[in-house]
């Protein structure tokens, strides 16, 4: 198709059909919606847009997975190195921007306002580190995969075989989250299982990468930037425009920040918001107590539900009273294991909603100078690994090999982080706005006319929203409240008052960039088993054709076995997204920007750096983090151990603070202590600094 | 191929345009975010420190970016590294 350059048109006339392509596009989605929402105005039924949105996208994005597949190796694995920069940038920006990014950011914001700026920070700063250390040299090396790069500044299997295996890992904990987020989304927009949602992202995510590799992930991703950025934006725009009168949210909700720093002050003094925490401390209270003599808890709690019951049938009390107390008697834990964990939950549960509310602008809150110096440290620690690991995971680096110069590829890492700084710079804006709604409009209202999207939200999942009358006034506290940070983005068109359609436009966002990242990554994996670890290592001899059709088989494989994962639903989804980005930055960092910067850094300085930044990531993570340690001693981690085990008050998350250092620092001792790399190896680590030596262009160093 | 003294001068350039700009990215990163506290005045209703996190630093990156890629385009030409046109 020669829509997508496969014929020998000139790069500016390529360009220029690009632009033609991609207007047409945005004009096109713009008129869907409209339609949609004239359709919606006339009566069509809520599941149906729904419907529409899910099966438009899909097969739009299957379309130019059919219209640009392919068998050749350069166009399958980075696309042919024809992508202009601007749209390198776009594809950029959706591969990057993740169902975290699109779904959890501004919820993360919503709950812990400044605390929450750290990935703000990390997740654009690290693209100063792409763009300075980074980018450029690569696509001047100019190969396919980053094993590719470690395989040959430093001669050899052992370094390649490494980086295949921090990119796997990295990569495939980081697609399980995406999958997971295709799940959520699909099962919210259709109503279908959560499984079965899976499943039927997976086959939008596979028609695309499976026929077309890089180039058909490519073009997708900037069809599937387009659709998100417009539907993050619209509704950040109608909300500024209803409370403020200015169409730039950006620029104005500082003056409502100013607004919710007041209601605050007042929502701390508020005597029924002060009741309301008081009944959780009391709640709170009552399970630490039950928890010191758990059997006769149980006996007691067992006593109390029985005198309900009896009491009940006793007053001939209603039907449904009467159902719900044998209801409660019977999910009553019967042996003290389940007693004791049920009892420990409550405590934390009913702690954590005991505590008042956060102030929203404040940095690093804490009750002392202890707590706040710990609070900055682990902020500052946390917007490092997140800045390193942006710069080091394999899915976003691979893409600047897919632009045609050196040139391209800095104009390329410009254009990422604008597209980028598009929504990120939105996010706190949007959070700030829903947070104002929740605050002036849904805080004091009588229960008896709460807007019904509450009870929507709540059906979908009560963990995601719920609210009770705790103290019985019949008027909502703030304190009632329980809301999930994965509510906020989705829920804002409903909170703000918007036609449905824009809710379906903002799932269908969402799931455009939870696809888009999750091609990216299926293809990292893939391309690293089939081109590093097949074709490199146990068949060189293979065939262009083989090696893209043993790609492709793995993709599948991967595919499934990340689907299957997910659909186990894991229990800490955010911490691996995380932990992601620490193992990229400790594993891959250092062995990079030494191999450009250093000559001197040899074979056995980057394969042991990378092997003890991995390994000091991952010891810190399965002795610090609850869950991890879990999985990994059997038992249940108690805040003693955490305390015993942690260095310097660093939060598990940010294990990669660690694993930096000290990869740099074994690189450079080890290289110093065994023998200086070769003459070739001076060579190419010159030919990679230097966008052109001898008048050659990169197009023909490219080659291959 | 031997590097001449022309080579190496852009590959000194390169580095000392780098080190600059990485020391903006550490100020604006990880100084301003240290004082957060004590940079609490009124910016345009925003805490100052709120800003800078929210939105200053995000296009003071964006400009690097920015600025690293026109400086070195230009600097590929000056010394005769750049690359032909397609």
């Amino acid at each position: 198709m020669s829509m997508f350059g496969s014929d020998n048109q000139s790069q500016s006339d390529f360009k220029k059909g690009l632009n033609k392509v991609y207007t047409w596009y945005t004009g096109g989605f713009i008129s869907f919606v409209i339609v949609l929402a004239i359709l919606e105005q006339m009566g069509l039924p809520r599941n149906w847009i729904g419907y529409l949105f899910l099966a438009a996208t899909v097969l739009l994005y299957a379309g130019i997975g059919v219209m640009s597949r392919t068998n050749d190796a350069a166009e399958y694995y980075v696309a042919g190195r024809r992508v202009p920069a601007m749209y390198n940038g776009m594809a950029t920006g959706a591969d990057w921007m993740s169902a975290a990014s699109f779904i959890g950011m501004a919820g993360t914001l919503y709950l812990t306002g400044y605390g929450g700026l750290a990935f703000i920070l990390g997740w654009t700063g690290g693209y100063c580190l792409v763009a300075l250390f980074l980018a450029p040299y690569l696509r001047k090396f100019g190969q396919f995969t980053i094993p590719d790069f470690l395989g040959a500044r430093y001669e050899g299997n052992l370094p390649r075989l490494i980086g295949v295996f921090a990119a796997i890992l990295c990569s495939f904990t980081y697609v399980v989250a995406q999958i997971y987020g295709v799940g959520l989304i699909t099962a919210r927009l259709t109503g279908l299982a959560f499984e079965v949602g899976i499943f039927a992202g997976l086959a939008g995510i596979l028609v695309c990468s499976f026929l077309g590799g890089m180039r058909a992930v490519t073009w997708t991703q900037v069809a599937q930037y387009v659709i998100l950025i417009i539907a993050y934006l619209l509704p950040v725009v109608w909300l500024s425009v209803k409370h403020t009168g200015v169409p730039v949210p950006q620029a104005v909700y500082g003056y409502t920040l100013e607004k919710i720093t007041a209601k605050e002050e007042q929502l701390l003094k508020d005597p029924k918001e002060l009741e309301v925490r008081g009944i959780f401390k009391a709640r709170s209270d009552a399970a630490v107590e039950k928890l010191k003599d758990v059997p006769a808890a149980m006996a007691a709690d067992k006593a109390a539900a029985e005198k309900k019951l009896e009491d009940l049938k006793a007053s001939n009390g209603a039907v449904a009273e009467i159902q719900a107390a044998e209801a409660a008697l019977a999910k009553l834990p019967t042996d003290e294991a389940d007693a004791r964990a049920a009892y420990t939950s409550a405590r934390t549960s009913n702690a954590a909603r005991s505590a008042p509310p956060i102030r929203h602008a404040q940095a690093f809150p804490g009750k002392d100078e202890e707590a706040q110096s710990i609070a900055r440290k682990n902020f500052m620690a946390l917007v490092f690994c997140l800045m390193i690991g942006t710069a080091a995971l394999p899915h976003i680096l691979m893409r600047y090999y897919t632009v045609p110069s050196v040139r391209e590829a800095r104009e390329s890492v410009s254009w990422s982080l604008f597209f980028i700084f598009l929504l990120y710079f939105t996010a706190p804006a949007l959070a700030v706005l829903a947070k104002y709604e929740v605050y002036t409009v849904l805080v004091n209202t009588p229960f008896a006319s709460l807007p019904e999207w509450i009870g929507r939200w709540n059906a979908v999942d009560p963990s995601l929203l719920s609210v009770v009358d705790i103290n019985k006034d019949g008027i909502l506290q703030l304190a009632e409240i329980s809301i999930g940070g994965d509510i906020i983005v989705l829920a804002t068109p409903e909170i703000g008052g918007l036609p449905y359609v824009v809710s379906g436009m903002v799932a269908a966002g969402g799931l455009a960039a939870a696809l888009s990242t999750a091609d990216g990554l299926l293809l990292t994996i893939a391309n690293a088993l089939s081109h590093d670890l097949y074709y490199k290592v146990l068949d060189p001899n293979a065939s262009t054709a083989r090696r893209v059709m043993v790609s492709k088989c793995l993709l599948l494989v991967v595919a499934l076995c990340a689907a299957y994962v997910a659909a186990q639903k894991p229990a800490d989804i955010l911490f691996l997204v995380s932990a992601a980005f620490s193992f990229a930055a400790a594993a891959f960092f250092p062995a990079l920007t030494l191999g450009i910067f250093w000559k001197r850094a040899n074979k056995w300085g980057a394969s042991l750096g990378m092997v003890a930044g991995l390994a000091i990531t991952f010891y810190y993570m399965i002795t610090t983090q609850p869950w991890l340690y879990k999985l990994a001693h059997g038992t249940a981690i108690t805040p003693e151990i955490i305390k015993a085990n942690t260095w310097w008050d660093i939060a598990p998350i940010s294990a990669g603070l660690f694993g930096v250092p000290l990869g740099f620092a074994v690189i450079i001792i080890v290289s110093l202590l065994t023998k200086a790399p070769g003459r070739d190896i001076q060579e190419l680590v010159e030919h990679v600094r230097y966008p052109s030596l001898d008048g050659k262009t990169s197009g023909a160093s490219a080659a291959h | 191929m031997q590097l001449s003294a022309r080579h190496h001068e852009y590959w000194r350039k390169n580095l000392r345009i780098t080190a600059f700009l990485l020391g903006i990215w550490f100020f604006v990163t990880f100084v301003l975010v240290f004082f957060a506290r004590d940079l609490d005045f009124k910016f345009f209703g925003w805490p100052f420190s709120f800003w800078v996190a929210a939105q200053g630093a995000l296009v003071v990156y964006c400009v690097i970016i920015w600025y690293y890629a026109r400086y070195m385009n230009k600097l590929d030409k000056e010394y005769g590294v750049a690359e032909g046109e397609e």
